[in-house]
């Protein structure tokens, strides 16, 4: 991560770590968790499920902070993230 | 079980969304559409109440019919899907009868507005205390996209083929004009405002009445060269402009300039039960209340 000016307590606090989950029998390919995924995570996957609508995939997983937004933003109720250890 | 535990163990036992449990998990995947915004809301409704921490036994949805209308099916608490337009009404009656309990009214532009717009304009100058989510989304889309009473000036529908000629309704000045207590818009994008705003509407003590512009691509966008889900919620929000308390008359929806959005009105006033007590009570005096000190018109002030 940059910073502009490196915090005074940047060695004691971690950024958060998040893992995304996908129901992907859920997902309908509206594609705004991909969109509005502020680490870029997410990308539109080459496999589709059931109802022929092509899911989202974690393509950095690592990246993911557990902010919540795609969980928030996702009109179907078919991706979260969980909370992860944090960063070393 | 925890979101936690469950997500691990992906094939075996399907990953358990955090908003399952007030979810009819065997209903879904929904009816709306691709990129329709009544989920995103849907969401916001959810994780506000709670967040609220108000006793789930005592919350209630109602919605009326349209697309919006199916959140009552979908939503495990006590719900009621009423007939066209008819939401009002029976929120009415289910808070009168149980005042304690909160009641939330779900519905659509057409639905509170077209069929209920004489409802709306009671239940607000009332000012009972009900907390209305009105998901604009400029037509009616369940029904294949017709004229609504919100759909802007010069936009295609079925019904309009070369154009809207009718002036919509803006929403948050009729319902802060006919005396809701709490007025606010947002576009579907403001996640955080939004079920900020339906928590701090959940709190507020009469009627409240919140607008979320989403988009509807299929029935809407498909018509007015927006076609796709993501292009539409970006349109409306990148056209918003956050104006908090102002006028709800300066809040004008223009689609060629700016959205505006915001919490307009946040007041407090007497509650319909609150009158309704103190006429029973008899703290009401006589009407008119004619005081001795009654002041004359005075003539020589008239001109006469």
């Amino acid at each position: 991560m940059k910073f502009w000016r490196k915090p005074l307590d940047l060695a004691a606090v971690r950024p958060a770590r998040g893992r995304v989950v996908i129901i992907e029998e859920r997902c309908k390919g509206c594609s705004f968790c991909i969109e509005y995924c502020s680490r870029e995570v997410l990308a539109l996957s080459e496999s589709f499920n059931r109802k022929g609508y092509h899911f989202p995939k974690a393509i950095k997983p690592e990246l993911c902070v557990n902010c919540h937004f795609c969980e928030a933003v996702c009109p179907e109720f078919a991706i979260f993230s969980v909370e992860e250890e944090a960063q070393a | 079980m925890s979101a936690k535990t469950a997500g691990g163990a992906a094939a075996a036992h399907p990953p358990v969304h955090p908003q399952d449990h007030l979810l009819r998990t065997d209903r879904l995947p929904h009816i709306w559409c691709t990129g329709c915004g009544i989920g995103i809301v849907f969401g916001s409704l959810m994780s506000a109440v709670m967040k609220s921490g108000l006793p789930l036994n005592d919350v209630a949805v109602v919605s009326g019919i349209g697309c919006t209308g199916r959140m009552a099916g979908y939503i495990k608490l006590d719900s009621y899907h009423t007939t066209h337009g008819r939401a009002l009404p029976f929120a009415t009656g289910l808070k009168l009868t149980r005042p304690q309990g909160k009641v939330i009214v779900a519905s659509g532009d057409g639905d509170l507005f077209a069929i209920g717009g004489n409802h709306f304009i009671h239940a607000a100058r009332r000012n009972l205390d009900l907390t209305v989510i009105c998901v604009n989304n400029l037509n009616y889309g369940m029904t294949g996209g017709q004229q609504a009473p919100s759909t802007p000036f010069g936009a295609k529908t079925t019904t309009s083929p070369s154009g809207s000629p009718d002036q919509p309704f803006n929403f948050c000045a009729l319902a802060a004009a006919c005396g809701a207590t709490y007025v606010a818009r947002w576009t579907a994008l403001h996640i955080r405002l939004l079920t900020q705003t339906i928590g701090e509407a959940l709190a507020h003590r009469g009627f409240s009445f919140i607008e979320i512009l989403a988009p509807c691509p299929t029935a809407f966008g498909r018509r007015n060269k927006i076609r796709n889900p993501l292009d539409l919620l970006r349109f409306y929000y990148d056209r918003s402009v956050v104006k908090n308390k102002i006028s709800p008359d300066q809040a004008v929806m223009d689609f060629q300039g700016n959205l505006v959005v915001g919490k307009f009105v946040d007041v407090a006033k007497p509650t319909w039960l609150d009158g309704y007590r103190q006429v029973n009570s008899g703290q009401v005096g006589e009407w008119p209340e004619v005081a001795a000190e009654v002041p004359i018109p005075e003539k020589h002030l008239l001109g006469a």
